[in-house]
């Protein structure tokens, strides 16, 4: 975690000597972590500490014993080094990488929630619709996202688009699910009290799926860098995926890990923002039944 | 002063996947009274109210209609046995859904005072997983009562509480339901007995019901030391025994 700190740190301190705008965005991403999210990362981190901690001893082990040379496997004090002497590096590229997904996902959700909708409204839209969302599934991230850059060429688009085509299904699939599912006796008592069909649509069909609609969105967000990463890897100019590719060109082992580690970082803080959000939106689900 | 209708079915039929429940069902509701319907698990008694309340289709051939020759559509109220409350609405909300999802002006006030009337002012904010069984309950009797309709189809409503909690809102029920017209569906003889002013069973495949002819002087809800209403219990459970 200090590690964290450190990194955070040293990212502010460069970017004060010259960059204010991204002084001010990291300001604001700093005020919107919220201190009990940085809290929660903490505690995650402290209760499986000694398990990184664990790993990172065999790995500094296992150099020592193998002698193995720097190319094929860094030290971790090494690791440590690249982040802080690349931080302003990879921060700038951190920042391509979190506009990506961040749109991504968003559209991602959209999309997903609009598909999910009607094809639960129009039976004739889930019987076209069903297949070419299995089909789209089936066909790998890696053959599309080449097209994608072709078709859009190498700028943010292509990206965002291949983060979109990866996380739109299981939101679809998971609200579609919810939605078919209202339980009978909301829909009974709705009918009794002379509901029309989109006030029971409105009012109780899409409130009660939404548990659904927020572990598609949990899973969506827990894939949402990746769709980013390879959208980048594929072809462009900024973001994590470009420098990960360019240092494993320049045999930059000690980068490469050093990028691995904010990724996950990175991915995982999103994930407890994005928890944390659902959460607050929907009280009730957090509540346990008499 | 409410106008409760009788309600009369004639010829009601039901099928459940491939066998049918019942066909050719005759049965009638008394008019601003309450009709409890007793029978076994399985047997139909839900389905037939969900007939009523217009939640099945019905075949050409059977007729449900009220004695005043107007439609039952608006004018029923209905409580499930569990789950009728949504879980994202607060209690206020719960009460008022009838309203929300006709989109008309919420009576707040009118709300407001039931819920204190039932004792459960200070739950207006808290969600229904907050709230124990015997709470929900009273809070979906809420919300019958504010939609204030003259007909009333209660499926089981008591029946996931304890026995005190369930002798405290069968009282309560019994109470604030006079004078409309309700079918309660059952499974315990002597909550029939307490509430009812008329009992009929349900039994038999396909079903049919009878009026069981009891005779209790007093007025539900009755008081559980009648004497003649344990003796009354111990004879309809014979008599369901014997049914099944």
């Amino acid at each position: 975690m200090s590690l964290f700190y450190f990194l955070r740190n040293q990212i502010i301190g460069r970017i004060e000597n010259g960059q204010t705008w991204l002084h001010t965005s990291w300001t604001l991403i700093n005020l919107a972590l919220s201190k009990s999210l940085l809290l929660k990362t903490t505690q995650l981190l402290i209760r499986k500490i000694y398990i990184p901690l664990l790993l990172i001893i065999i790995w500094a082990c296992l150099i020592r014993f193998l002698r193995l040379p720097n190319y094929i496997l860094p030290t971790p004090l090494e690791v440590l080094h690249n982040l802080i002497n690349y931080s302003s590096l990879i921060s700038h590229h951190l920042l391509a990488t979190l506009e990506e997904t961040a749109l991504g996902l968003s559209l991602g959700i959209l999309l997903g929630m609009l598909i999910a909708l009607s094809m639960c409204l129009f039976r004739p839209i889930h019987a076209f619709l069903l297949p070419l969302l299995l089909a789209s599934q089936a066909l790998p991230i890696f053959a599309i996202a080449p097209l994608l850059v072709l078709w859009f060429g190498y700028g943010i688009t292509a990206k965002i688009l291949t983060t979109t085509f990866m996380l739109f299904f299981p939101v679809a699939n998971n609200f579609l699910d919810g939605l078919k599912q209202t339980p009978e006796n909301y829909l009974n008592l709705a009918h009794v009290m002379n509901s029309s069909r989109w006030q029971t649509l409105y009012q109780i069909r899409i409130p009660a799926a939404l548990p659904n609609l927020a572990s598609g969105i949990r899973i969506a967000t827990a894939m949402a860098p990746l769709g980013a990463i390879i959208g980048e890897w594929v072809g462009s100019s900024q973001g994590l995926g470009f420098l990960l590719l360019n240092a494993n060109a320049q045999m930059q082992t000690g980068l490469m890990f050093a990028i691995l580690a904010v990724i996950f970082f990175f991915s995982t803080f999103i994930y407890f923002l994005i928890d944390k959000l659902l959460c607050l939106g929907m009280p009730w689900t957090l509540l346990k039944s008499h | 002063m409410l106008k409760s209708p009788a309600i009369s079915i004639v010829d009601a039929k039901l099928r459940y996947h491939d066998h049918i429940l019942f066909d050719q069902l005759d049965f009638h509701l008394a008019a601003g009274q309450t009709t409890c319907l007793l029978g076994a698990s399985g047997v139909g008694k839900s389905r037939f109210l969900q007939l009523i309340a217009g939640l099945k289709p019905i075949f050409a051939s059977a007729t449900i209609s009220a004695c005043d020759q107007k439609s039952l559509s608006g004018r029923l109220a209905y409580m499930p046995q569990t789950n009728a409350l949504l879980p994202w609405l607060n209690i206020l909300n719960n009460v008022l859904l009838g309203y929300r999802l006709r989109c008309r002006k919420k009576p707040y006030t009118h709300a407001r005072k039931l819920l204190a009337q039932l004792g459960l002012s200070h739950t207006l904010k808290k969600y229904p997983a907050q709230l124990s069984g015997g709470m929900q309950q009273r809070v979906a009797l809420a919300r019958v009562l504010l939609e204030d309709r003259p007909i009333v189809l209660m499926d089981e409503p008591f029946s996931a509480l304890d026995t005190i909690t369930r002798y405290q809102l069968q009282e309560l029920t019994a109470n604030l339901l006079k004078n409309r017209t309700v079918l309660l569906v059952t499974h315990d003889p002597l909550e029939a007995l307490r509430l009812g002013h008329h009992i009929a069973i349900m039994s038999g495949h396909p079903a049919k019901i009878e009026y069981l002819n009891y005779k209790l002087s007093d007025l539900p809800p009755r008081a559980l030391d009648n004497p003649h209403l344990l003796k009354w219990q111990s004879q309809l459970l014979h008599r369901l025994q014997e049914l099944q």
